[in-house]
């Protein structure tokens, strides 16, 4: 934004945006580098910067739990969600971008509504109807759920990024005798593409964390990798570098995605660049 | 993209206006129906919870007591108090989430040097599991004996802060800004990035200085976007539970007791379903009324 | 960008399907899910459950370890709600009777002899009775007891008592508070919690002499023996105890100590082991074993806990359910676990025969401490006064979660000193006080209450 030819204000941007960067990312580095210590000092004041690296922690956990199970559940249920909560709201987004009505916006703000109800409340008959349906510790059944808790904000983002999207050009389109469909998947979705990538890399990110209704609704088949942690915290005993090391493994596969996708986001179209 | 088919128009599209007849109701139903379920069957099951004594464990005791379960709740100080605490937290983290993004936001939005690594660094946090952020900072960073916290302030002299007991929901709140800082950044980059450089560069020339370039033109550019950051969070600092459940357990006494966490003691140790089916109808209350102002202030950034 | 998308979009669509499809079912295989806690006995429980199916192969087993609170709730929703999710269950000596009343838990008459249930010792076993039958096996059981430094205590010239009271106690813990040296004299918990510091106030009350509940099922928070225990409590720990301490649970107290920092400490005898145990600690040569003190009353001051394995009614496979929980709980199973890792880390408290074994005896200098305060602890009667419940560290009715965590609560808040002792005493009344009524125990149903818990 300030194109700024001189040369020390830049680097004084640098670092600053580089100290704000390295405080932000501390505390996983500290995880990071506690996976590596022995139990004892993991704990121990003052706190080891330089030590013995040792990988007995990430051996112990792998024997103790299927990572790659866990893992894998991860995956499929974050990612499906997300693919099922786009599909359901792209539609609607587009509609109620392009086409408000005066309906829009409380529909809107209904849909953000049902996030209102605690979870917690509801466990008990959620469970009962998880039982008799037989979606208990399935995959599909953490999907639907999930789909369904991440929908209200899938929408309202879509529906902000669409309506960045300058009415002119899909006009434009529309006057060259385009159709709907041409017009959405090629001119539209191109555009709102960083839009839709984050808010999928959000509904990713909330659904592989989330600690609720994953421990609730699943035992051993379709178990996530919020129960590998839960089964490593807080038991009895020292436990901070097998955490640690559990953790990182646990980050480590959306971390990765985040950071990868995340470039995509950033090298961005930018509006500019379409006409 | 042109399309290189030319379908013949229907008479009622060839006026200037895109008055293309879409079927708008049949692209939003999916969604809204799906949701309808989702929110009408849990609303219902604890309307009829809310009214009965129900507890899981004493499954004998279930009888209907009327507003018995309401008066309960709201005659306990312990609601009223943890009604309070949200607020408190949830307006904080709003506060230095948005704050501070937006100017993060600005900060990210320059060149320089591996700003790219530096962008993926601070984006991290978003990334971790909240019961795990709140450990390591509970147990690594802010323990007044073992933690990294206390051994550098002692080092220097200072001694140490007992965070958890001292300033607990401080604490908190250091913990949740620094989980949703990245993201609030992610949404106002994102946003940011497609500003028009050309609408800058005419300011500029026209004399605007960075601090005002910043507040006429920036700000209002970004004003969808953290409106649509505001009302996500709030959604989900309504919500906070892992964190407080990890480290301070909604104490001491009740200093960190939100309303997601009275109504886990109820649900959860007690197995009081009809207690928590009506706090959790309460608390539906309040979060309708947090929307409703929430709404009325950033509103306007709703429309085009 | 076409080609991309249609590519992305295929790839994306695998998880889904995956999803849809079904899981591979092991033929003719009976499958056992386990829930349990993810405590060290446990870790190796799973690990060489692995003979356990190599001797079955009939069965598999399926692990579900989880946090304690975690698997509490989870294992609670499943039980009362019939989900029938799950074939085994890892209990406490808290859930087991209240359970078993509801009938939500298969009773185990039908013991193998050579299972020898009479080698249980008998206050772990009446803990998991209800009406004489027994309705969980103990997998271990601890009480609580006094670690001290013995490096310490003779650097002050102090020898401990063969049965310390709390006023030597607080005596001790003044002499050896040497916080220049980053040693506190007393750790003690304070997390709120009803398992956590008010697992170790509960005690502290029944041995000043008091109790929860009168036999009306009124609660006696506002009674001079509660309030001179949480005085003592407050006192001590803020005059010779850690900073920090309200947010201190057991795991907290056991980093503290392993690390040097306190010169005493009132827990778990879970946690003998894993101070004597060099690898993680670096106090294990200095660790020493004291009964848990005593103030006025001897009954109720260590407390009793069994972890243990419960079958539930819903599981589809009882009898297999059976030959495992019965595995995990003999006398063999112990012998595997000290020809595996030896002696010293073979499940406590459980069974008289462990304890005479001279093996035991000779890696565990604990043993005899903990083997009495085992034996010695008596839910029916921890407190002078009569008491219409049972148990030491906690009430068996199901409302005690919420009021014992809600008191813990107030009580941390009076440790922070946030709060008089007196103020917090007060609120903890009411808080009991409106949980009792609301849950119709004082009103109408203190009279039937009374009678079918005496009855038992």
């Amino acid at each position: 934004m300030k194109t700024n030819n001189n040369k020390s204000n830049k680097w004084l941007i640098g670092l600053l945006g580089w100290l704000v960067a390295c405080i932000l990312f501390f505390p996983i580095f500290w995880m990071f580098i506690t996976s590596f210590k022995t139990e004892v000092a993991a704990i121990a004041t003052p706190p080891q910067l330089f030590f013995k690296p040792t990988i007995e922690n990430y051996v112990a956990v792998q024997e103790r739990a299927a990572y790659f199970n866990f893992a894998w559940n991860s995956v499929i249920i974050s990612v499906g969600a997300t693919i099922l909560a786009l599909l359901l709201a792209v539609p609607a987004a587009y509609a109620m971008s392009f086409f408000p009505s005066k309906r829009t916006k409380s529909t809107l703000l209904w849909m953000l509504s049902t996030k209102m109800l605690p979870s917690v409340g509801v466990l008990v008959p959620i469970y009962i109807l998880g039982r008799e349906t037989g979606l208990l510790d399935t995959r599909i059944g953490l999907i639907i759920i999930y789909t369904l808790i991440n929908l209200p904000i899938v929408v309202w983002m879509i529906y902000s990024f669409f309506k960045e999207v300058p009415k002119e050009i899909l006009e434009a389109d529309r006057m060259d005798g385009a159709s709907t469909y041409q017009e959405v998947a090629y001119v539209l979705l191109p555009l709102a593409l960083p839009g839709i990538a984050s808010t999928a890399l959000l509904s990713i990110i909330l659904s592989w964390n989330e600690a609720f209704w994953s421990l609730n609704l699943t035992t051993f088949d379709a178990a996530p990798l919020t129960a590998f942690i839960a089964s490593f915290s807080s038991p009895q005993g020292l436990f901070w570098a097998k955490l640690s090391a559990a953790s990182t493994m646990a980050i480590a596969p959306i971390l990765i995605f985040g950071w990868l996708s995340q470039k995509q986001l950033v090298r961005g179209l930018t509006f500019g660049a379409v006409k | 993209m042109t399309s290189v088919v030319t379908r013949p128009q229907p008479p009622s599209e060839s006026k200037r206006r895109s008055s293309r007849k879409i079927p708008t109701l049949a692209l939003v139903a999916p969604s809204v129906i799906v949701l309808i379920l989702w929110m009408v069957v849990p609303l219902a099951m604890a309307i009829w919870f809310a009214f009965q004594r129900y507890n899981l464990l004493i499954p004998d005791n279930r009888e209907f007591i009327g507003l018995g379960n309401f008066i309960f709740i709201l005659t306990d100080p312990a609601l009223w108090i943890s009604i309070g605490t949200t607020l408190v937290l949830v307006a904080s983290v709003l506060l230095i989430t948005i704050g501070l993004g937006t100017l993060l936001a600005v900060l990210f939005n320059q060149d320089f040097p591996g700003q790219g690594i530096a962008r993926v660094l601070a984006i991290s946090p978003f990334f971790v599991m909240p019961t795990v952020s709140a450990l390591i900072w509970k147990n690594m960073l802010m323990h007044p004996v073992n933690g990294l916290f206390a051994q550098i302030t002692r080092g220097l002299g200072l001694g140490a802060i007992d965070w958890f007991t001292d300033f607990p929901l401080v604490s908190i709140i250091i913990i949740v800004s620094w989980e949703w800082l990245p993201f609030a950044l992610l949404i106002l980059l994102t946003a940011i990035q497609s500003l028009d450089t050309s609408q800058i560069e005419a300011a500029r020339m026209d004399g605007a200085k960075p601090l005002q370039l910043f507040r006429y033109v920036v700000l209002p550019h970004l004003s969808r976007a953290i409106a649509v950051v505001a009302m996500i969070e709030t959604i989900f600092f309504l919500a906070i539970f892992g964190e407080i459940f990890v480290t301070t357990g909604g104490g001491p006494g009740l200093a960190t007791t939100n309303l997601a966490y009275y109504i886990y003691l109820k649900a959860l140790l007690e197995f009081d379903v009809g207690g928590a089916s009506a706090g959790g109808l309460i608390a539906v209350v309040l979060a309708n009324i947090v929307a409703i102002f929430l709404v009325r202030s950033v509103a306007s950034n709703l429309d085009t | 960008m076409k080609k991309i998308t249609t590519f992305l979009c295929s790839v994306m669509l695998i998880p889904l399907l995956q999803a849809c499809g079904g899981e591979s079912e092991a033929k003719g295989k009976t499958r056992l899910t386990i829930a349990t806690v993810n405590n060290g006995d446990m870790v190796v429980m799973q690990d060489l459950s692995r003979k356990f199916e190599a001797e079955n192969p009939d069965i598999e087993l399926r692990w579900v370890v989880l946090e304690e609170n975690i698997l509490r709730q989870r294992t609670t929703t499943d039980v009362a709600s019939q989900g029938g999710q799950f074939d085994v269950l890892t209990i406490g000596s808290y859930e087991t009777p209240i359970w078993a009343k509801r009938g939500w838990l298969k009773s185990l008459d039908d013991l193998p002899a050579e299972y020898d249930v009479d080698d249980l010792i008998d206050p772990v076993r009446e803990g998991l009775s209800h009406e004489g039958s027994l309705y969980a096996l103990p997998f271990y059981a601890e009480s609580s007891m006094l670690y001290y430094r013995q490096d310490l205590f003779k650097e002050a010239g102090i020898t401990m008592a063969a049965n310390p009271t709390y006023g030597e106690v607080e005596e001790w813990a003044s002499q050896v508070h040497d916080p220049a040296n980053g040693v506190y004299g007393m750790c003690l918990r304070g997390k709120p919690g009803w398992g956590e510091n008010m697992a170790f106030l509960t005690t502290l009350v029944n041995t000043n002499g008091g109790r929860w509940f009168d036999m009306d099922w009124q609660p006696q928070l506002d009674t001079p023996e509660w309030k001179s225990a949480v005085t003592f409590y407050v006192d001590v720990l803020n005059e010779y105890g850690p900073p920090g301490a309200s947010s201190n649970g057991f795991n907290e107290n056991l980093a503290l100590f392993s690390t040097g920092k306190c010169g005493m400490w009132i827990d778990a005898t879970v946690a003998a082991g894993l101070l004597s145990n060099p690898e993680g600690s670096q106090v294990a040569d200095k660790v020493g074993f004291a009964p848990a003190p005593v103030e006025s009353y001897p009954n109720g001051s260590n407390w009793l806990w069994a972890w243990s394995l419960a079958i539930p009614e819903t599981s589809r496979s009882p009898e297999e359910a059976q030959r495992f929980i019965t595995w995990a709980t003999s006398k063999e199973y112990i012998q595997l676990v000290a020809d595996e890792s030896g002696w010293v880390g073979v499940p406590p408290g459980t069974r008289t025969s462990t304890y005479e074994n001279p093996n035991y005896q000779e890696v565990a200098p604990f043993a005899k401490t903990v083997l009495n305060s085992i034996e010695s602890a008596d839910v029916e009667r921890p407190s002078p006064l009569p008491t219409p419940y049972k148990g030491i560290q906690y009430v068996d009715i199901p409302e005690f979660q919420a009021i014992g965590t809600q008191v813990g609560q107030q009580m941390a808040e009076a440790l922070a000193d946030k709060v008089s002792v007196d103020k917090a005493i007060e609120k903890s009344q009411n808080i009991a006080e409106r949980f009792m009524r609301h849950t119709g125990y004082i009103e109408d149903k203190a009279s039937e209450q009374a009678k079918s818990e005496v009855e038992q």
